[in-house]
């Protein structure tokens, strides 16, 4: 697959809501949820095919960042904290 | 042997329990483990010696490498500036290696604290901070951070004003974090070197914070 275009800081994303077999580097309790692109990180080998070393295609990879409202809704601690985390391209929704 | 004697609920001399022998059975993954360490070594891919001596470096990385890069951003904005631009380069010139890795520095201001978590399993800037602690990779510290982590920060000793911002980092992939904590007032003219002693290893997880100038 080829490299999307760059996604800018501070774009609303949403991460896909799937759960293919193998290992993923996708958190379960981010699937389905949005948040905005905190920073671009660059291409990095696609750990979905490097956990089986096969010849891994580069994907780039974005830091998201979530409120606690939107991870927890009623139940969040502090609903404007905040957690980032790396997601690769093929887990984002524009 | 002395304690054959089944007396493992009786105490040492020394006030503890005595620690029972590890006897079992090697599991499935530690006896794959020996046998490709033995037949690397036989085919002549490495060497024993090469094998200790990957440990020991491996040992020998500890909090202090943090510390010291803390210190220096502490003291050079040049240097936190480019540390927070990025983290690998910067680290990289003290001679600081991450390898193929990313590092990501998070400061810590009077509105912001950051708080490091690998809810996948235990990512860590080994090369800065050594072996990461117990409670890092235990289910308890990796499921309640993500959801309540001033609770958690809260019993580190770490209470939060409501007015600062909780961020918290899961190190999902490719990059690996250091929080900067904000300098200990009192430290004017301070060199480097006093500054690191401040820098405790809680203090670049997030779970803690520098230790006071007095």
């Amino acid at each position: 697959m080829d490299l999307l275009k760059m996604l800018e800081p501070g774009l609303p994303v949403t991460i896909r809501d799937m759960s293919p077999p193998g290992h993923v580097r996708t958190p379960k309790y981010l699937r389905g949820k949005s948040g905005v692109i905190e920073r671009a990180l660059g291409p990095y080998e696609n750990p979905e095919q490097r956990a089986y070393c096969l010849p891994a295609s580069k994907k780039q990879l974005y830091r998201v960042r979530f409120t606690m409202e939107e991870l927890w809704g009623g139940n969040a601690e502090n609903p404007h904290d905040t957690l980032d985390a790396e997601i690769y391209e093929h887990w984002i929704e524009v | 042997m002395p304690h054959d004697h089944h007396d493992h609920d009786h105490l040492s001399p020394s006030g503890h329990p005595y620690r029972q022998d590890n006897d079992e059975a090697l599991t499935y993954w530690q006896t794959m483990e020996i046998a490709i360490r033995e037949l690397l070594i036989e085919k002549g891919e490495v060497t024993s010696t090469e094998i200790n001596a990957q440990i020991d470096a491996m040992d020998a990385r500890t909090p202090t490498n943090g510390a010291k890069v803390v210190a220096r951003a502490w003291d050079e904005p040049d240097f936190k500036a480019a540390l927070l631009e990025d983290g690998a380069k910067a680290t990289k010139e003290m001679g600081f290696d991450i390898g193929p890795m990313n590092l990501v520095a998070v400061e810590n201001t009077d509105d912001v604290h950051n708080v490091i978590v690998c809810t996948l399993c235990s990512c860590y800037p080994r090369n800065l901070l050594g072996l990461p602690p117990d409670w890092y990779k235990t289910r308890e510290y990796r499921s309640r951070t993500v959801k309540e982590p001033r609770k958690v920060l809260a019993e580190f000793g770490v209470n939060l004003p409501e007015n600062v911002a909780c961020r918290v980092h899961d190190s999902t992939a490719d990059m690996r974090y250091i929080v900067l904590p904000a300098r200990p007032a009192g430290t004017d003219g301070w060199s480097q070197e006093q500054l690191a002693e401040l820098v405790t290893r809680d203090a670049m997880i997030g779970t803690g914070l520098p230790l006071p100038a007095s």
